[in-house]
């Protein structure tokens, strides 16, 4: 399956994957009122020193430890191998940012996790990192 | 073609199910269940109890799931015993079930100590099921006195689930902190700064000595009044079926890293069985989910001819009460070396030893905690990264080039 890669080589730490990230999953039409003064709650996050940077958003693993200890029944993971998260079901016990190896959940703003998923069933239709990322660092593609 | 009978059905029986289905799609299964529904979230219990969780909608997994995996579920039925020779389940209604392979996932009880009196208590619950928590349910008020004995993981998220809806919440035990299991004196009273803020009263060294109806004996000598009791001392696991027949039994059905029992052709995962915690390096009795989700996947697969082996299997615990979360994970071996931080409201304490992290607790900074529950499970050896970095802060910018390159470089 297609996933999002980050070449750490590439990426210059300019976190504009974090802010098109939180603009396509928040169903506006336009991004400055969509995120202006606003805490942002984006599905991938810039890690990294002085070194190097890099982004991390979920790995979409084919054997994913988060779904199997989500004590909720909300994250699973489709014949297509994307994970994705029911937002009504999870209730914020936090076991999946114990178990997830990358560090890549993260609770929105109310509470309840969120996690990358690929941008698949929102306005961008492809994952917006990719499509915003200004030095090609982060690619979607087959590995 | 098998014949696969599983005792039990909680998360370690479907799992066995989804496991036993990877390689064999033909064999018939039949699931004894003793609770009459289909399984559901066991934690969600008490989200329920406060309103956050719809009973309705709590199953582990889709309405059709039997149907689609082919599998006959007798609910409300319970296993009495088992024949080993004649390969035989023997039900409460005294049928007899002929298995090729077994799994055990028989789950735990709860334990309820000999205390005097408890026969004359009008209203008390234990809160593991379904049926506990709708029972529970139906008899609180607004103006219920509640008593928890029992400050463990299961008596405070009672407590949590009640918070809103008795009128007084007081939780005694005999530790002289809450989750005394996971926490430290330090990590405990951070969470119980939390409990206490949202109403919640303790009585830590404390427990029911006896009961005369309504009122509670203290082995203080103090007297508790109350309207409702939960009892949530502890659980065990349900080990009778295979200790009966002789098989090798300590606190849980030990099993070996293929989920095996010491009886030919029965396997046990979930909170029934003990297997290996390599945090520890021995064996234990590791009941909670992730663990019965992963011994029953792998029991399913060995028990339909695969090769599945579970030997990286640690404490986990995520509990949250009112906004403040507690991860832990792993153990803290005897002479091992602590890392820790703290700051108002929140703290870290790392363990180490011979060059692997063993173990952790967090409370009130749970970021990316996942990251450090890799090092312990895939055993990392800490001098091939930034220890220095890492005991900060949960990143893989400590890991060098490499390890990240595996990590994020391709699908995983």
């Amino acid at each position: 399956m297609k996933r999002v890669y980050v070449n750490e080589e590439w990426c210059l730490g300019c976190h504009l994957c974090e802010y098109n990230c939180a603009f396509a999953n928040s169903g506006g039409s336009d991004m400055a009122s969509a995120l202006r003064g606003k805490p942002i709650f984006p599905r991938i996050h810039i890690e990294g020193d002085e070194r190097v940077t890099y982004a991390v958003s979920c790995r979409h693993c084919d054997d994913p430890l988060c779904v199997k200890a989500c004590i909720a029944g909300a994250l699973s993971q489709g014949e297509d191998g994307v994970i994705r998260i029911e937002k009504t079901r999870c209730v914020g016990c936090f076991t999946c940012v114990l178990v997830c190896p990358y560090g890549a959940l993260a609770p929105a703003e109310d509470g309840v996790m969120q996690k990358c998923e690929l941008c698949l069933s929102n306005a961008s239709g492809e994952p917006a990192c990719v499509k915003g990322c200004p030095n090609r660092a982060i690619v979607y593609e087959e590995r | 073609m098998e014949n696969y009978v599983i005792i039990g059905n909680g998360t370690a029986a479907v799992s066995c199910i989804e496991g036993i289905r990877s390689l064999d799609t033909e064999s018939p299964v039949t699931v004894i269940s003793a609770e009459k529904y289909p399984a559901y979230c066991r934690p969600l219990i008490s989200c329920a109890l406060e309103g956050k969780a719809d009973p309705g909608n709590m199953n582990q997994r889709p309405a059709d799931f039997y149907e689609k995996n082919g599998c006959r579920v007798l609910f409300g039925t319970k296993a009495v015993g088992i024949d080993p020779d004649k390969k035989s389940v023997t039900l409460n209604e005294g049928a007899c079930l002929p298995y090729t392979k077994l799994c055990v996932a028989a789950g735990s009880s709860p334990f309820v100590p000999p205390m005097a009196g408890l026969d004359t208590v009008a209203r008390k619950f234990s809160f593991m099921t379904m049926d506990d928590m709708l029972a529970l349910d139906a008899a609180v008020t607004e103006n219920s006195r509640v008593l928890i004995v029992g400050a463990g993981l299961i008596g405070l998220k009672c407590a949590e689930g009640l918070a809103e809806r008795a009128g007084s919440l007081t939780v005694c035990d005999l530790a002289p902190r809450i989750l005394s299991s996971i926490l430290d004196e330090e990590g405990a009273a951070l969470m119980r700064a939390r409990l206490e803020e949202h109403g919640i009263s303790f009585l830590p060294g404390d427990t029911a000595d006896r009961f005369e109806g309504n009122r509670a004996v203290m082995k203080s000598g103090k007297t508790m009044d109350f309207d409702i009791l939960v009892l949530a001392v502890g659980v065990r696991a349900n080990t009778a079926l295979v200790k009966d027949i002789g098989g090798d039994v300590n606190r849980g059905i030990i099993v070996d890293r293929h989920m095996r029992t010491s009886v030919p052709d029965i396997y046990a995962a979930g909170d029934c069985a003990e297997g290996y915690d390599s945090s520890l390096g021995a064996n234990r009795v590791l009941a909670i989910l992730p663990n019965a989700r992963l011994q029953g996947e792998c029991a399913g697969i060995n028990m339909a001819g695969g090769d599945r082996t579970f030997d990286n299997a640690v404490p986990l615990n995520a509990i949250g009460f009112f906004g403040l979360h507690c991860l832990t994970a792993g153990s803290a071996p005897e002479g091992c070396a602590v890392f820790e931080e703290r700051g108002p409201g929140w703290m870290k304490k790392l363990w180490t030893k011979d060059g692997f992290l063993t173990g952790f607790a967090l409370v009130g900074c749970e970021e990316r905690a996942g990251i450090y529950t890799s090092l312990i499970r895939e055993r990392i050896p800490l001098d091939t990264l930034d220890f220095g970095l890492l005991r900060h802060a949960a990143t893989t910018a400590a890991f060098s080039r490499e390890q990240r390159r595996r990590k994020f470089g391709g699908a995983v």
